[in-house]
């Protein structure tokens, strides 16, 4: 019976190729779209969180704004971030601007940034090659520096800088690491930047606090744990200023940037969905036309023992298949575009089970949802008047 | 001999502009198996609706209604689509065949909605073909046969659940003469295989080979003759069945 009707849909879909191509192109149009917004959606997603992930998912970063009587962090501070439960170390950032000096070559305003040797130990996938800043030339604020891959080119022209000494407000630095090139993403880019060991930084610049720190975790899952140790830690530190830090997570980020692409990909979705809803209007009307051509066909199957319920089985299984004929030729268009797009963005084509079961489950729902009204009208037909319609 | 359909006073009204008009009036008929009966009426005498009544397509309004031993006057659709199913085989004036149906899928059709496995139908359909001599015209459409053709498939359609009645209405209507009588044999043969034939017809020569008939005028039964009058009446017009 099922299998029947099945076969005899699809002949009905063969014998009015024209009409059925024409009914179907509303579904087709409205699930490619959809599963083309859907695909492009994720695919910029995933490079976008990707992106970001990489400047760190196990990082906090605090910033401290300081207050009238406290300027920032100290290194007591420092140390109490670093014995917060699940925190493995942290990392300060003093940063200011200098000029350098190479030889005769004088460069202005270069960033330089202080740090410590838990950045080198964490983010140890970021030195390309010597060394980093240890524990020692901490301690000893040894005049030591890791430069960054756009500062070696523009002093070194290609030579190896490593064992180069330059002039960093009047004080000779010996570069010991070279950092790899980071992605063209302005924000935390290290190509532009001179890293030394923070205690000399803050002497040498004259900077009396410390305002930046990443704290790196052992375990991201406890990051709200984490987060409000911090808080604790910190509001102590600045006398329950609460104005005075603040604490920014990248997880947070993370979910803050897949928040905005999920609503972006339903709100496209939603628009799209209208194009189905009036594919799914051509299929009822084309539907309708199909009962009334058939009527003395609906009559004579009556007459041949179909209950209403058959009859209308089969006209919603001509329905479904129809719609599920068009969500199959919506779906590859869709994704032919979405892999076009692909192409043309510069991103990663992701096709999930959850696209395909979209493209399927809204095809069949449109097929059920207006396939029903024709169907129940045929299936209601008095067997005497529609074996009289001829 | 078994009773088989039996309708007592069976009274059908329509609502016509608002005015109730009697098509059936106290109809009363019993058939017997084996029978080969024909309803024989002018239009407009009430045969229409009678058929309907007998083919379970109608219910009637008032009155009592046994066919095959089932109380069928006041069944609901499904009921009645079944009852459809396994009593009744229609032939119809127009053929009613399926344009888009082989000859074979045709007659498979109501095998489908008994419920029969596809292997069992084509084997059945084939058999029943065979029966009407169309083994040779199985995977041809309705348009590409003859009209006595078609009306030979849906002969074949209609018995090929075994019903325990054949209804036919006005079966040579759309048929000239000589392939009308081709049909009025095979009706015939399949009576004396013993198949019940209700044949409703308007032409007192066609019901002439049935061994009983009832005529109907306005909503009445009238008159019955019996098999030894009609085999007068067919010497008479030469028929020679």
């Amino acid at each position: 019976m099922f299998r029947e009707s099945i076969k005899m849909s699809w002949n009905n879909i063969i014998n009015n190729k024209m009409r059925s191509f024409l009914t179907v192109l509303g579904i087709v149009i409205g699930v490619s779209s959809i599963i083309a917004l859907i695909t492009i959606v994720q695919g910029a997603t995933n490079s976008i969180t990707s992106e970001i992930s990489k400047l760190g998912a196990d990082k906090i970063t605090i910033q401290a704004m300081g207050t009238p009587l406290k300027s920032g962090l100290n290194e007591s501070d420092l140390e109490q971030i670093s014995k917060v439960e699940y925190i493995k170390g942290a990392s300060p950032t003093v940063s200011g601007n200098s000029s350098i000096v190479y030889n005769d070559t004088v460069i202005e305003n270069i960033a330089v940034q202080g740090k410590n040797e838990v950045y080198f130990k964490t983010e140890s996938e970021n030195l390309g090659s010597g060394r980093g800043i240890n524990i020692v030339d901490v301690e000893n604020e040894t005049p030591v520096a890791v430069v960054g891959s756009e500062i070696a080119k523009e002093f070194f022209l290609g030579e190896n800088p490593i064992g180069k000494e330059i002039l960093i407000k009047n004080r000779t630095y010996t570069i010991i690491g070279l950092l790899k090139p980071t992605s063209g993403f302005a924000m935390g880019s290290t190509n532009d930047v001179v890293m030394i060991p923070y205690t000399s930084a803050m002497k040498s610049l004259g900077i009396g606090s410390i305002t930046s720190v990443d704290a790196y975790m052992d375990n991201p899952e406890e990051s709200d744990t984490i987060m409000e140790s911090l808080n604790g830690v910190l509001s102590e530190s600045f006398n329950y200023r609460e104005d005075a830090f603040s604490v920014f997570n990248m997880q947070d980020m993370l979910d803050t940037v897949s928040n905005i692409t999920g609503m972006m990909s339903l709100l496209l979705a939603g628009i799209a969905s209208i194009s189905l809803l009036v594919g799914g209007i051509g299929i009822m009307n084309m539907m309708l036309v199909s009962v009334t051509e058939r009527t003395s066909e609906i009559g004579l199957r009556k007459a041949l023992g179909a209950e209403p319920g058959s009859i209308q089985m089969q006209f919603l299984i001509e329905s479904i298949v129809l719609c599920l004929f068009g969500g199959a030729i919506g779906f590859l268009l869709g994704v032919g575009i979405a892999f076009i797009a692909s192409i043309a963005i510069g991103f990663e084509l992701s096709l999930t089970y959850t696209t395909v079961l979209i493209a399927i489950g809204f095809s069949a729902f449109i097929g059920v949802v207006f396939g029903l009204t024709p169907a129940r009208k045929a299936s209601k037909l008095n067997p005497i008047d529609a074996l009289r319609h001829t | 001999m078994k009773e088989i359909l039996n309708m007592k006073k069976i009274v059908k009204t329509y609502i016509l502009g608002g005015e109730a008009q009697i098509v059936l009036n106290e109809v009363d008929l019993k058939v017997y198996e084996g029978e080969f009966l024909s309803i024989l009426g002018p239009s407009g005498s009430g045969k229409s609706t009678l058929m309907n009544i007998i083919g379970c397509l109608d219910v009637p309004t008032k009155g009592n209604y046994v066919l095959a031993g089932q109380n069928v006057a006041d069944l609901n659709e499904k009921e009645l689509a079944r009852i459809r199913n396994r009593e009744i085989g229609f032939v119809f004036q127009s053929f009613q065949l399926l344009p888009r149906l082989t000859a074979l899928e045709n007659v498979e059709l109501p095998m489908i909605y008994s419920n029969i496995s596809s292997k069992l139908r084509r084997k059945k359909a084939l058999e029943i073909l065979e029966r009407v001599s169309l083994s040779d015209k199985t995977k041809n459409y309705p348009n590409q046969l003859s009209g006595g053709q078609q009306q030979r498939v849906a002969i074949a359609r209609s018995i090929v659940t075994e019903p325990t009645i054949l209804l036919a209405d006005e079966p040579t209507g759309a048929l000239d003469q000589k392939t009308g009588l081709d049909i009025m044999k095979l009706f015939k043969d399949l009576n004396k295989e013993g198949r019940t034939i209700i044949m409703i017809t308007h032409d007192t020569n066609i019901a002439n080979y049935s061994n009983r008939i009832v005529k109907i005028l306005d909503g009445k039964l009238t008159e019955e003759q019996k098999d030894n009058e009609i085999k007068v009446l067919r010497r008479d017009v030469g028929i020679s069945v």
